[in-house]
């Protein structure tokens, strides 16, 4: 089975959020990049396949350079090889467009991502490239199951879950509990010093839209501490102050 | 400006993100709205109070249940018969799933998690919410027609339209687009919708077990609130992955958000920064929910709930 993983290269969870250059660019001092949680959740379950049903796992990111060693993380995870389209990613339009002209080459079984990416969640990249490749689409994903030509897949929906069955190729966009993030060990991060590691340049530049500025949030104020014995003075402030109930 | 907005509904109902989609929308312009699949025409009549003119509805069996390659060809086709400049749908899992492949069909640009009306006095500009609620980005739309996915719970809902006219709209769709089959669909009945939700009521791990989240949900009911947990009490199967907030998890928006026995860790706390006001119930005093609540007991849950539970009762 041949399974093509699109990974983004986003600030880890934890990051503090800030803004540069009159509030233009994302400032990456101190920030520390990680696998999307999401597409770790898609690249951990191509591992499994791969483990039950032999086949290739190519990861995908459409990056500039410093993606490298988010790049070499999915390798030493288990990725055979990766592709790395070298440009900065501006728009979901355009993400989806160099992933689907990677995915015609291909001729992939599976397309696996993230339900969304963590710094835009757009969730939208999965159905953009569904559509290029005239393909179905599925997010989000909890479980997939292969067999043969096959896939038996339970995707969430507000309230609750749905089980479908479909045959391939199709584009998932994973979310837990589909597999258990995988750490990589020691022989993992050696293989991957060694696996290719392609780079090649857009296929076109076409977006269609652009960012002008970046905002935070208004600080948020003090907060105010009830005492445990008098919880009718909360309800007091919830009523008449918040005005929520 | 010309508006397609795409509506869903939920248990024979126009969900409230949809109508706050609508609302959106008739702030742009002229409202066609869509429904697919059987819903009763009056309650469609009622997508007028929110600002549309017209209800466009396909009312094809097989899109009773949300499938994502024919909802993305009506949607397209209405986008078409109505002059859509700007197709408007509320963010929900079925929405995002569907709009990446409108926008496609459609050669529009697509912006979701969108928070603001466009300005458009240079060009078409959102504002949208970014790294998970802890920022904004204003994105320009280049192109002529425009995809827009509406945060919940960011628009007022507009109420004072009129009726809107519903009209019976065909698509052919064909059978290669129905490849997927559907074998089974398990949802709770009558709860309010966790993403949907004004009010939310969340658990964590201080809860210390299933058996007592019914203190939790004694609350939720007195408030008309959803439930919610943290990620570790969805992993351990205390409760249903659906209700899990957070990072990698539900992002809810509501206007009172109470999270009891829950730490703050910034992974949980990225699904709630949209949360208008914040009540955290915790027994530490240096738990960092705190740090981002607006009113906080220090205190056990299971003495603080039931009391507040009947406060509240006695307050309603
Ligand atoms: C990549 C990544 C993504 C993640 N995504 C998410 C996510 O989406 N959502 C999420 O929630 N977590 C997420 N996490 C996990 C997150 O980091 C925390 O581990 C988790 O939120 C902690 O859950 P908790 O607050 O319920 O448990 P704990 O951290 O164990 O906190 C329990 C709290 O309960 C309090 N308590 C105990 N007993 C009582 C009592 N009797 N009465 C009142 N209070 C009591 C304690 O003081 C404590 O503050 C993620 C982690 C990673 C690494
Ligand atoms: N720059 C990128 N490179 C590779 N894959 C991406 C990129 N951006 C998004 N994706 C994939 O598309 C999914 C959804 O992203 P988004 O629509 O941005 O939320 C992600 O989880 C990734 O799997």
């Amino acid at each position: 089975m041949n399974i093509l993983v699109c990974i983004t290269h986003v600030p880890d969870t934890t990051s503090r959020i800030a803004f540069t250059n009159d509030n233009t660019e994302f400032d990456k001092n101190g920030v520390q990049f990680i696998i999307g949680p999401y597409d770790d959740y898609a690249l951990a379950r191509a591992v499994e396949l791969k483990e039950q049903n032999g086949g290739k796992i190519t990861v995908l990111n459409v990056g500039e350079a410093d993606s490298d060693p988010t790049i070499r993380k999915a390798l030493a995870i288990g990725a055979d090889e990766a592709i790395r389209v070298n440009a900065f990613p501006s728009d979901s339009f355009f993400v989806a467009n160099q992933i689907a002209a990677i995915a015609k080459e291909g001729g992939y079984d599976l397309i696996l991502m993230g339900r969304e990416s963590i710094d835009f969640n757009g969730g939208m990249v999965h159905g953009m490239v569904g559509e290029l490749l005239g393909l179905p689409s599925f997010s989000p994903v909890m479980q997939l199951q292969v067999e043969g030509g096959n896939a038996k897949i339970t995707r969430e929906i507000e309230g609750g879950k749905e089980k479908l069955e479909v045959s391939l190729p199709f584009v998932a966009g994973c979310q837990e509990p589909i597999a258990e993030w995988k750490i990589p060990n020691m022989r993992g991060i050696m293989s991957a010093r060694t696996k290719p590691l392609n780079v090649v340049e857009p296929s076109d530049n076409a977006t269609h839209s652009a960012i002008s500025a970046y905002e935070l949030p208004p600080a948020k104020g003090a907060v105010k501490m009830i005492d445990a014995d008098n919880v009718s003075e909360l309800v007091d402030l919830l009523k008449n102050e918040a005005k929520v109930i | 400006m010309s508006v397609l907005v795409f509506i869903e509904t939920e248990d024979g109902k126009i969900k409230k993100s949809s109508r706050e989609a609508i609302s959106y929308g008739a702030a742009l312009g002229d409202v066609t709205a869509l429904a697919l699949g059987t819903v009763n025409a009056d309650e469609l009549a009622t997508a007028g109070q929110n600002g549309a003119s017209k209800v466009l509805h396909v009312a094809d069996e097989r899109l009773n249940a949300g499938l994502i390659q024919p909802y993305a060809a009506a949607i397209a086709a209405a986008a078409s018969e109505a002059g859509a400049d700007v197709i408007v749908t509320a963010k929900s899992s079925l929405a995002d799933a569907v709009v990446g492949r409108v926008s496609m069909k459609l050669g529009a640009s697509l912006v979701s998690n969108v928070v603001s009306l466009p300005d458009t006095s240079n060009g078409f500009q959102v504002k949208r919410s970014i790294y998970t609620g802890k920022a904004f980005a204003n994105v320009n739309m280049t192109t002529d027609k425009k995809v827009l996915a509406i945060k919940k719970n960011a628009v007022e809902i507009k109420e004072d339209g009129g009726a809107a006219s519903v009209e019976a709209f065909s698509v052919s769709l064909d059978d290669s687009l129905f490849g997927t089959k559907i074998t089974s669909t398990e949802k709770a009945e009558g709860d309010v919708l966790l993403p949907e939700a004004d009010i939310v009521v969340s658990g964590g791990r201080g809860l210390k077990g299933p058996e007592n989240w019914g203190i939790i949900e004694d609350l939720a009911k007195t408030l008309g609130a959803a439930t919610g947990c943290s990620k570790p009490v969805s992993d351990m199967d205390w409760r249903p992955h659906h209700e899990h907030v957070g990072q990698t998890g539900v992002k809810v928006s509501p206007t009172l958000y109470v999270a009891v026995g829950i730490s703050g860790a910034i992974q949980h706390l990225a699904g709630v920064n949209s949360s208008k006001y914040i009540v955290v119930i915790n027994k530490d005093e240096e738990a960092p929910f705190f740090k981002a609540a607006d009113y906080g007991i220090v205190g056990d849950a299971f003495e603080v709930l039931p009391k507040l539970n009947e406060a509240l009762k006695a307050a309603q």
